[in-house]
């Protein structure tokens, strides 16, 4: 068999999405945002939304999302994505609207407005990157940050005596009524990034059903925020994080619909 | 059960009608044919919203109307809005209008045209319910960060809150600038006589696609992608946007300065007031006259741009100025900035949601100009 014969269209099993550009990413090595970048523009291209897709940027690490991923896009305010999509959404009903939230975002300084859009059923997805940490602005205490962990900001770990308790709001999300779809995903093994897509998707139809809100949570590493290597960030994240953020489905309207 | 109420849009268009400055606010954009109104309650301007969801516009014109969870969602969300490249408003009072300054300066960094009623209550603080010009400096020095501008336009009667919603969007859209209505909770609550502006249709997709290419409206095959962002870490790239603002600064102090004389033909003196105290120094004018004392009035009806070349022409003219304002003396800074020939110019304000009568400024205009000589 020449090589030819090999490399054709039909035995391709994985390459880069159309729709991600050629710009050198800013994230860092062992990111998950590199990879939920990846599977959102799969699923715009399998879904055939790319003309209908509107993605919210956030402020953080993924503030620049728009230079990666080939749609259009607004740059919200820090922790005003959920507003800015309920905005593009009802003025226009025929797009797909979508955040893509860290956790400071929409678990801080954004709670009123995530959790205010998602009450009305604002028929939006959120994304939301948990990585317990701030990444862009270098390494401090997000609400997700779990006891214990040292941040720059918690150098000897979280106290919740000084500090609070890690905030679980994709479990406050699902107490919503408003809320049509939550699930805790991950992209660390090949499994998980089958899976968090298909979840995704799940999302993004949704929201042109007029289901309601839906929301995506991806347990995510931050190597460089944790000072560990992306190996043992993904151990770090399955022994840690897992235990506080349970991957699964926590609310899916859809399977009594389809019952 | 059919309504008994006959909405005021049903009847006949340019009929003289009698409501609030904030109702006229309403109706007048149910007939721009704006897209979309987000907004927070909070007195004295609550009639807007309530008006708007009394007149059901969604059923009539398609125009979106929500109640957003605080101030900072609804200016967020017209920030969005606008990035489609809707016709999208808020409205709100002071303490409101505060927390809406992060938002006023991302739609001004995204040259995204949108339109802000702020009718103003004293302040600082929760301050109180009843009428101000506090806000002067907020609304036309920036108030939010960075070297920006909004085109601010500030009514004097109910006449003059129906029509600035058109101009605003109008002038808005034209240069690309967030435009402000900074009324006065005055011409907010009172009612008077006011012929409301013929219904427009909404602007269709093809429509908003061709007058903003820059929409964020889905990326077609046809062209590039659209993202609306405030964010360049490129220095030298992010001084290229800030002079791009300010080119459309300059002309918009071109081509956009609105004022409105009164009797300034002959005056020895001159009032410089905006808003609903312009009336009140109208009548105190009229006055004055009786007793042989020729003032004028100038009043700004843009706040910004600011009528700098026709007070500079009149402080030729006139022997001195007062400027009357409900506040401790904002706009008495740039009248000061205009003068071309050194006379005095005072300041006579009211503070703590106090309106002064006609009387009442012409003793102070007596203590300033007249008994001191």
């Amino acid at each position: 068999m020449k090589l030819a014969d090999i490399r054709r269209p039909e035995n391709i099993v994985s390459c880069k999405p159309r729709l991600m550009n050629d710009k050198n990413m800013h994230y860092c090595p062992g990111c998950s945002h590199g990879v939920v970048h990846k599977i959102i523009s799969e699923v715009i291209e399998d879904l055939g939304m790319e003309d209908i897709a509107i993605g919210i940027a956030p402020v953080g690490c993924a503030v620049f999302a728009y230079n990666y991923i080939d749609i259009d896009w607004i740059e919200a305010a820090h922790g005003r994505a959920p507003a800015v999509a309920t905005a593009a959404k009802r003025l226009n009903p025929d797009k797909m609207v979508f955040t893509y939230q860290g956790d400071g975002d929409m678990a801080a300084i954004g709670t009123s407005e995530t959790l205010h859009a998602a009450n009305r059923g604002e028929n939006i997805a959120m994304i939301f990157i948990n990585n317990g940490i701030y990444g862009m602005t270098g390494g401090q205490m997000a609400p997700t940050t779990l006891e214990g962990m040292k941040t720059s900001t918690t150098p000897y770990g979280r106290r919740v005596d000084l500090n609070g308790h890690p905030l679980n709001i994709t479990a406050l999300m699902a107490q919503l009524p408003g809320t049509c779809y939550v699930t805790r995903q991950s992209v660390h093994t090949p499994a998980a990034v089958r899976k968090a897509k298909s979840a995704i998707a799940k999302a993004f139809k949704n929201s042109m059903e007029g289901r309601g809100t839906s929301l995506v949570e991806i347990v995510s590493t931050c190597s460089s925020g944790w000072k560990m290597s992306p190996d043992a960030s993904n151990k770090w994240m399955e022994q840690n994080m897992f235990p506080a953020y349970p991957p699964g489905d926590i609310k899916d309207v859809t399977l009594n619909e389809e019952k | 059960m059919t309504s008994e109420k006959k909405s005021i849009n049903d009847s006949m268009e340019d009929e003289v009608r009698l409501m609030k400055g904030n109702e006229a606010i309403a109706h007048a954009a149910i007939r721009y044919g704006v897209d979309g109104y987000f907004g927070y309650p909070i007195t004295p301007q609550s009639e807007i919203l309530e008006t708007l969801e009394a007149e059901m516009p969604w059923e009539t014109t398609g125009m979106v109307v929500l109640q957003a969870e605080s101030e900072v969602a609804a200016i967020n969300m017209v920030y969005g809005g606008a990035a489609t490249g809707k016709a999208v408003m808020t409205s709100s009072s002071s303490p409101g209008v505060s927390l809406m300054q992060e938002g006023f300066s991302y739609i001004a960094a995204g040259e995204l045209p949108a339109l802000v009623v702020n009718v103003m209550r004293g302040g600082p603080g929760l301050g109180t319910i009843h009428p101000s010009q506090a806000d002067y400096f907020q609304s036309v020095k920036g108030g939010g960060h960075g070297d920006y501008h909004f085109i601010v336009l500030a009514p004097a009667s109910v006449q003059e809150m129906a029509d600035f919603v058109g101009l605003g969007f109008d002038l808005a859209f034209k240069y690309r600038t967030p435009a402000l209505i900074l009324a006065d909770g005055i011409v907010g609550q009172m009612m008077e006589k006011v012929v409301l502006p013929p219904f427009r249709p909404r602007r269709t997709e093809e429509e908003i696609r061709r007058q903003c290419p820059w929409a964020v409206t889905g990326k077609t095959a046809d062209r590039k992608q659209n993202v609306m962002t405030t964010l360049e870490l490129d220095s030298y790239k992010m001084e290229e946007n800030n002079e791009r603002y300010q080119r459309t600064y300059k002309e918009i102090c071109r081509n956009e300065v609105r004022y409105q004389e009164y009797m300034t033909e002959d005056a020895e003196y001159l009032f410089v007031a905006f808003g609903s105290i312009a009336r009140i120094c109208q009548k105190c004018i009229e006055n004055a006259r009786e007793q042989g004392i020729k003032i004028g009035l100038l009043r700004p009806i843009t706040l910004w741009p600011f009528a700098y070349d026709r007070l500079g022409e009149l402080s030729k003219q006139v022997k001195g100025m007062l400027v009357v304002e409900l506040n401790a003396g904002q706009m008495i800074e740039d009248v000061r900035l205009s003068l071309k020939r050194d006379i005095p110019v005072r300041h006579f304000g009211r503070m703590g949601g106090i309106v002064p009568n006609p009387s009442e400024v012409l003793e102070a205009f007596k203590r300033e100009f007249i008994q001191e000589k």
